[in-house]
């Protein structure tokens, strides 16, 4: 019953949903729109950032891409606003927009 | 080939195990099944089979243990009673809607309380509704054999659904009887090597097991799951078909015993089915009509086979060796009586509960029992529909 | 059932009755014929009076309840006699079989006038002079089959010294012990 992450909806049949609820692909999690529970923002201020990369390691959803030790903008499609990354940063970097999506 | 010996109920199902040589037995002790660990651990020990014998700290770890290793891919099993399984209760619907064909020989016990270490059947009857395949045993012949039996159904692909494999407590899985074993080779080559379709520890698949299902999903995967339940019925004939060819031993989804001109019919469930049976012949022998269904599989019931079996019975007793607490019937009269009325039989059926917390029942016992059952069509007068039998007063 | 034979044992936890009625099924199985051996346990103590049961028959066993009309009934540990009514449901035709050092006349003034035969044998003084402690299950067991004549002794010390050096494999005393309370019983029981 393998089945293609993708196919995986709201919309599937008991007929052909996967055995188990199985999903037999990895990192799918990227598929789903989740940012849309946001409430409150994180604003990233690239000009105050020293790189520490604090942010990334405490950050639930892994909303903050690393390229080359550099992190960068927030994936927003997967940021839920917790604002854990603004408590943390040393440095003011990043910003919460309160009540803003 | 067989082989002649004799041997406990507990003993025969570890033998059973030692031939199927699974992956991975995680157990914790309890009366009466404790023998059943006990012995198949000497056989771990002695290189008998390579499984990886885990000694977990409770029931709900054993089971959680098992689930866990048959999602990785191993063919794992473990064996229980009552509290055991109570314990279990919350994980039994997990490797059933994970769709884990686990193993799992349950010796019945009475539930707690009043505390009591004798058979009946309130553990297992209280986890019918787990998802689980349930078969039941009448003697160490038949928990062996249905342990023999048991992966080839739960494995098959149109199932893939766990599996508990029943006997009562001390009344077979302590006492010494007769019983024919296969050869260890042929056991293996009945079951064969399980081949999981997809398994956690398979680095070409990635593989999520047991995921979150929100209301949009939740429904759908349980009515799948009531599918490959169903498939089971099947699937139960088809390997008791291979395995008469193998043993010479028949086994269906159920037994009829001088039923088919019976005007008195008992259902009945387990050791005391044996004990019936001699009940049956003494009265056969004095020209009466009566006979006998013993339940096999319980879960899935197959309601429609059991009601066409019934149809020329005249009166009907259901025999549960558990309390259903509904006032009206225990789980075996509900299942029964529900199996008639679709079937637009409607006979009067007297629901039984007898051997609670391993009160013996006789021969004696089941002729009061057919008795009853005639006077009742002799004077049209159905009485009380629950009884209790070998009750003091 | 042909030529059935049923046998209860009275004793108490720890005493081994249950170990002898199992022993007993399985001696029996090697004659070829279709036997149980099962216990009914109770509090399940050190001590707490424990009863087991035998079926011997030729032909293949159903029944699965325990047995009120035996042929035989062994007392384990006469201190029984004061709580347990042993010979109930005995058959006159069949035997009590008690593990006592006092003569039979005053075994029956504790019975409830019970017509049958009794046997007396003093496993406690056997078990002490061959295995050196009180394991009044293996001589026990030597008297049921003496009484109830289930084979003959030969057949009955061959089958025993096999299951004992498989039992006791690498302890040549104990097998040696168990024989010699074996042989004791079987000249000793009357």
């Amino acid at each position: 019953m393998a089945m293609d992450g993708n196919k995986i909806t709201e919309t599937v049949s008991w007929r052909n949903i996967t055995e188990g609820c199985k999903i037999e692909a990895a990192g799918n999690s990227r598929l789903f729109n989740t940012g849309d529970w946001r409430v409150d923002t994180p604003v990233f201020i690239a000009e105050k950032c020293r790189q520490c990369l604090l942010c990334v390691s405490v950050c639930p959803d892994s909303s903050i891409p690393v390229d080359n030790y550099q992190r960068g903008d927030f994936d927003f499609m997967h940021c839920k606003g917790c604002g854990i990354c603004a408590k943390v940063c040393p440095f003011g970097a990043i910003e919460m927009k309160m009540g803003e999506r | 080939m067989s082989i002649k010996d004799r041997l406990s109920g507990n003993e025969a199902v570890a033998i059973a195990m030692r031939q199927i040589n699974p992956d991975v037995m995680s157990a914790f002790p309890i009366t009466p099944s404790t023998e059943i660990p006990q012995t198949f651990s000497s056989f771990v020990a002695n290189g008998q089979v390579d499984t990886a014998f885990i000694p977990v700290e409770s029931e709900h770890s054993a089971m959680s243990a098992a689930i866990g290793s048959q999602a990785a891919g191993a063919r794992s099993l473990t064996a229980t009673s009552s509290c055991g399984l109570a314990l279990m209760w919350e994980v039994l619907y997990v490797a059933a809607s994970n769709r884990l064909p686990i193993a799992l020989a349950l010796v019945n016990r009475t539930l707690s309380g009043p505390i009591n270490i004798n058979c009946d059947h309130s553990d297992s009857m209280g986890a019918r509704d787990s998802g689980w395949i349930q078969i039941y045993s009448e003697n160490n012949q038949e928990a062996y054999d249905n342990f023999v039996q048991a992966y080839r159904i739960a494995e098959h692909a149109a199932v893939r659904l766990p599996i508990m494999i029943c006997q009562d407590g001390f009344i077979t899985s302590a006492a010494v009887e007769n019983i024919e074993l296969l050869a260890d080779r042929d056991v293996q080559g009945f079951v064969g090597e399980y081949h999981p379709e997809s398994y956690l520890l398979n680095s070409k698949q990635p593989l999520a097991i047991g995921p979150y299902a929100v209301s949009a999903y939740c429904m759908e995967a349980k009515r799948a799951q009531l599918e490959a339940l169903k498939n089971a019925k099947q699937v139960t004939l088809d390997v008791a078909k291979e395995f008469a060819a193998l043993s010479g031993r028949e086994y269906g989804l159920f037994e009829e015993y001088k039923l088919a001109d019976a005007d008195y019919a008992m259902v009945i469930i387990g050791s005391a089915a044996g004990t019936a049976k001699d009940a049956v012949d003494q009265l056969r022998a004095a020209g009466q009509k009566v006979g006998l269904l013993k339940i096999r599989l319980f879960r899935p019931f197959p309601g429609e086979e059991i009601a066409a079996a019934l149809q020329k019975s005249k009166v009907i007793a259901c025999m549960d060796r558990t309390e259903s607490f509904n006032g009206r019937c225990g789980p075996l009269g509900a299942e029964v009586k529900s199996a008639l009325f679709d079937a637009q039989l409607m006979p009067p059926v007297i629901n039984y509960v007898y051997g609670l917390g391993g009160r013996d029942v006789t021969v004696e016992d089941f002729i009061t029992v057919f008795a009853q059952l005639a006077e009742i069509e002799q004077t049209n007068d159905g009485g009380k529909k629950y009884r209790y039998l070998s009750l003091r007063e | 059932m042909q030529n059935l034979i049923q046998i209860r044992w009275h004793g108490r936890g720890g005493q081994g009755a249950k170990t002898a009625a199992l022993m007993l099924a399985d001696v029996v199985f090697s004659t070829g014929k279709y036997v149980q051996g099962f216990p009914e346990y109770g509090p399940e103590r050190m001590g707490a009076p424990i009863t087991a049961y035998n079926r011997i028959t030729d032909n293949k066993i159903r029944v699965h309840s325990n047995i009120y009309e035996p042929d035989y009934v062994v007392v384990v540990d006469e201190t029984l006699f004061e709580t347990v009514d042993v010979t109930k449901g005995l058959s006159k035709e069949g035997a009590l079989i008690v593990n006592t050092a006092r003569n039979k006349n005053e075994i029956e003034k504790l019975l409830n006038g019970y017509q049958g035969r009794i046997y007396t044998v003093d496993a406690r003084r056997i078990s002490m002079e061959t295995l050196g402690r009180y394991f009044p299950n293996t001589p026990m067991l030597a008297a049921v089959v003496k009484v109830s004549g289930l084979m003959p002794d030969e057949t009955f010390l061959n089958e025993m010294q096999q299951s004992l050096e498989q039992k006791f494999a690498g302890k040549p005393a104990v097998v040696e012990g168990n024989m010699q309370a074996l042989k004791s019983t079987l000249q000793e029981v009357s």
